[in-house]
């Protein structure tokens, strides 16, 4: 993966080249040995280009290669090895690479702005309505109805912040106190400044390989156990915003590849999607690694802690690590990857660890993407 | 159950395919062509179906992450839905490897246009060019058309004639076909009078755009046995990316459809494309380009298909029916959804005759060098 | 199955080989100062998007000062914002119902930044209101008007402040905004 910060001087493109070059040396291969690429990249309106898959597919490695882009909102970063899966599950392809990147700086004069795009353009837009309201929502009606205060939620935030301390690529890594957090600038109650992740650049690649070449080339192959993916109905409004249902649905599909009937039990560590605070507690009940509303308690008590019984985002999540979109799902799977090989250095969790989860969502509070990866 | 029949096209549905659709949101086209192609296997989507891939462009939408506004009119809500940024006949390789993965029985494959609703296509057009080194000069991509025309003739001789006996060819098989929006009865002349946009390009040679919304459904061996005594197979699948850097691309051959069909011959066990297919169903969404295609694809030797045009092989009648159709001169052209028009052209032309195998191929459009094939057998 | 194998290390022979992480971030300043190459374009991307014909109606409604929604009569759920078919069921509706104009705050929100990330002169208030009359949960997005922030909370009982009947055309913005109802 690249460096993620708010602006970077690399195109796409480059971006794009860097990670999966990066991807590539570490598994020794070469770009002639990719059978095919898959790219993951959100919304076009970012970088002002129309078929941006088309333009970034030399960076990602797809020149003369078959080549696709996948897009699920948010939920790309985590989408975008499960298509890579499909491609070498199918018999297709023994060498795939998967690639997430984003460029979301150059839309003037903030990317906020592209996301007033995605909401209905009847019945919404001419309400002048950003992103931040959607969050905003949500989150009010999570705290109203599991009686959940902002202080467990700002607890997320000073976990996250503190682990990217230790995550070389991280943007925005700081150690705050739950008080920074309560009296950081209100942007849309209750949503605080310290409460969102940023907007930012970054790619981040992965190469996936079929079980008879993935033995030959490491010893310590990762591989993924279960996928899942759902994307639930348009209408937000009409869906009560407390529990993501879509994500249930999502996750138990993976379970059910993987055979996972306790979840709770049986995943070890879980890199959970925080573009805001609270949507890691939401993320983990909805995932059933936590019972509806219980995340809070499980973070007060410091279970999800690196040292803790069920360790949640030790990598900084995006709140601390940043998030540009794609390529933010990518580093997180990449995250259980090396924590699972006992490469993450000093983000390691402390309990032995063999079997980790990567999740991302998206869209108008609908998607869910869920990869679950073991030894 | 062999390999070349793991997975089947069960049926297609579609709504539009017409210059403008006042009518219907694009919501409502997609449940128009949504309920076609479940009601023609009797499958209830909440139920029975698996996977929902969708095929736009956000810019072509005017909607930022569009898969946000796809589940329910597919039936879709809360089920395993994603899009994907390529053509629909992309979204039918990828439904293919999920049926083959194992990880889904039955998957829909949906596209839909509408261009009638794009007030800005030359400016969304212009945006899909490099900012710095391509755009000032390329406008909305017509004039790399141009470029990439006369660099074909001239590397492979190819008359202006052969060029336009496509336009003649296409707009008139066009004639019968209900969901063609430009078809018409020309004269070769009439077509090489027509208004030179860019030399040696015209406005004749080029589709223009129209509004379509295509559903196809796939199924794996045994679930389209079950729900069908038709199933069309798809025998082998392709799909190849040249390069977005035009200065990299060879401009007297379409590499990527090459590279493209290479994949499904071998996959379909096909050594000789030449003589393998009953049609074949590729793109002419700019007329030259079927010729090129048709090369590419390996149905003419390099630098014949002109000759071949020329002679009327290629007419509906003749010894190679390319584009039976109509293609997107008569049909007009549906971006993303092109590919799964000519899917749903050769589906239906497949069951009508006593054909046996045909070729579907897309083609991105200006100023993409990406294609898919795929190689469909009864 | 696959396998994933990126980033940091070697394959085989195990060594630690700490790969630097590329990327040349460019600050604010350097952004600001034009020190860095770069080209600026604006677009304007029209669109005319067809309503079709559920939202069409709706909005037709709304011009006449009408909030509607729509029934399926198999899952017997009243639905709003309304559309052609409903999702659960993956049928048509059957009928067009007539909703009031009141309705009860599911969530709301105080927004201080527009949508390009911009200070507002005034605090927003933004909700997910359910229409009464409409299914329960049936919420649809609008602002909130005529009550201090500190003092909206979820269960509050509000109802539709409408234009005058010449200013409405036929959009969502015919309502002006809900404000909250006396209690009795």
């Amino acid at each position: 993966m690249t460096l993620f910060r708010h602006r970077m001087l690399e195109t796409g493109k480059e971006m794009a080249f860097e990670a999966a070059r990066m991807a590539l040396d570490s598994a020794g291969l070469e770009r002639k040995d990719v059978d095919a690429v898959v790219l993951g990249s959100a919304p076009d309106a970012f970088d002002g280009f129309h078929m941006k898959g088309e333009q970034l597919l030399d960076g990602a490695g797809g020149f003369r290669k078959p080549y696709t882009r996948v897009f699920v909102g948010g939920g790309t970063g985590v989408f975008v090895p499960i298509a890579a899966w499909w491609h070498v599950a199918s018999g297709l392809a023994d060498i795939v690479l998967a690639v997430g990147e984003e460029k979301m700086s150059p839309l003037q004069p903030h990317p906020q702005y592209a996301f007033w795009t995605i909401f209905d353009q009847f019945l919404e837009r001419p309400l002048g309505v950003t992103l931040l309201w959607i969050f905003a929502l949500e989150m009010r009606r999570y705290m109203h109805v599991y009686n959940v205060s902002e202080e467990d939620i700002a607890l997320v935030a000073v976990k996250n912040k503190a682990n990217a301390l230790d995550h070389p690529a991280a943007q925005l890594p700081a150690r705050i106190t739950v008080e920074d957090v309560l009296k950081s600038e209100p942007i849309c109650a209750p949503v605080k400044r310290l409460d969102v992740s940023p907007t930012s650049d970054g790619a981040a690649a992965v190469v996936l390989a079929s079980e008879e070449l993935a033995r030959k080339l490491t010893d310590t192959p990762v591989w993924i156990t279960g996928v899942g993916w759902n994307v639930d109905t348009t209408y937000w409004t009409n869906r009560d915003l407390c529990y993501p249902e879509y994500l249930e649905k999502a996750a138990r599909m993976a379970y059910k590849m993987a055979h996972i009937t306790n979840p709770r039990k049986e995943i070890d560590f879980a890199e959970v999607y925080d573009p805001f605070d609270y949507k890691e507690l939401h993320h983990m009940e909805g995932l059933l690694l936590a019972g509806k509303g219980e995340a809070p308690k499980l973070t007060r008590e410091g279970v999800t802690q690196r040292d803790g019984d069920l360790p949640i985002n030790p990598s900084g999540g995006l709140l601390g690590v940043g998030n540009p979109i794609a390529a933010a799902g990518v580093m997180k799977v990449a995250e259980v990857f090396w924590q699972l090989r006992g490469e993450a250095g000093k983000r390691q969790v402390k309990k032995p660890v063999n079997r980790g989860l990567a999740q991302a969502w998206g869209d108008l509070m609908q998607v869910g993407t869920v990869v679950i990866m073991e030894r | 159950m062999t390999l070349s029949k793991q997975v089947a096209l069960v049926s297609m549905g579609y709504s539009g395919f017409s210059t403008v659709t006042p009518q219907l949101s694009f919501k409502e086209m997609m449940f128009e062509a949504a309920n076609m192609a479940y009601a023609q296997v009797g499958i209830d989507p909440r139920a029975e179906v698996d996977s929902f891939i969708c095929c736009e462009e956000d810019l072509l939408e005017g909607i930022s992450i569009t898969d946000e506004y796809m589940p329910d009119q597919l039936g879709g809500a809360q089920r395993a839905l994603c899009t994907i940024s390529q053509d629909g006949l992309n979204g039918v390789v990828q439904g293919y490897m999920q049926i083959t993965s194992g990880i889904a029985d039955l998957v829909v494959v949906e596209s839909h246009v509408k261009f009638s609703n794009v007030l800005s296509k030359r400016d969304v057009h212009s945006l899909a060019m490099d900012p710095y080194l391509e755009r000032p000069f390329l406008d909305d991509g017509i004039p790399l058309a141009a470029l990439e025309m006369r660099r074909y003739m001239h590397e492979n001789g190819v008359s202006e004639e052969s060029v336009a006996e496509v336009v003649v060819k296409n707009k008139r098989n066009g004639l019968k076909n209900p969901r063609s929006s430009y078809s018409a009865r020309l004269t070769l002349d009439e077509v090489m009078r027509s208004e030179e946009l860019w030399s040696p390009l015209r406005r004749s040679y080029v589709a223009q755009p129209a509004d379509a919304c295509v559903v196809a459904v796939l199924a794996s061996y045994a679930k389209a046995r079950s729900i069908t005594d038709y199933p069309i197979w798809i025998e082998g699948v392709g799909w190849f990316s040249e390069s977005s850097w035009i200065g990299l691309r060879d401009f007297s051959r379409a590499l990527y459809a090459e590279g493209a069909s290479k994949m499904a011959y071998k996959m379909a066990k096909i050594d000789n494309p030449s003589k393998a297919f009953d049609f074949v169903e590729i793109d002419d969404s700019i007329a030259f380009k079927e010729l090129q295609h048709l090369e590419a694809l390996g149905i003419y030797p390099q630098g014949k298909a002109a000759e071949a045009t020329l002679k009327g092989e290629t007419k509906e009648d003749g010894s190679m029916p390319v584009n039976p159709s109509g293609g997107s001169l008569s049909l007009g052209n549906l971006a993303e959804t092109t590919g799964l028009a000519r899917l749903l052209e050769a589906f239906e032309t497949l069951k009508k005759k006593d054909y046996s195998k045909a070729l579907v191929q897309s083609w991105r459009g200006i100023p993409t060098s990406t294609a898919t094939v795929v190689v469909l057998g009864v | 199955m696959g396998r994933l194998d990126a980033g940091w290390h070697g394959c085989n022979n195990g060594e630690v080989k700490r790969l630097k992480f590329a990327g040349t971030p460019i600050s604010p300043e350097e952004w600001r100062n034009e020190s860095v190459f770069f080209k600026k374009e604006e677009f304007d991307l029209k669109y005319a998007w067809d309503t079709g014909y559920a939202i069409a109606k709706f909005l037709e409604g709304l011009k006449a000062g009408k909030i509607l929604g729509v029934k399926c009569n198999r899952c017997e759920r009243i639905l709003v914002p309304p559309r052609m078919f409903c999702e659960k069921c993956f049928r048509k509706v059957d009928e067009w119902v007539t909703l009031r104009d009141t309705g009860t705050v599911n969530t709301f929100s105080v927004s201080y930044v527009n949508n390009d990330a911009s200070r507002r002169e005034k605090p927003l208030v933004v909700a997910v209101i359910e229409i009464h009359g409409a299914s329960p949960g049936m919420g649809i997005l609008h602002v909130l008007g005529e009550v201090e922030p500190s003092r909206v909370r979820v269960g509050m009982q509000v109802k539709a402040v409408w234009k005058p009947e010449n200013e409405r055309v036929g959009a969502i913005t015919d309502i002006a905004y809900f404000k909250p109802i006396e209690v009795m």
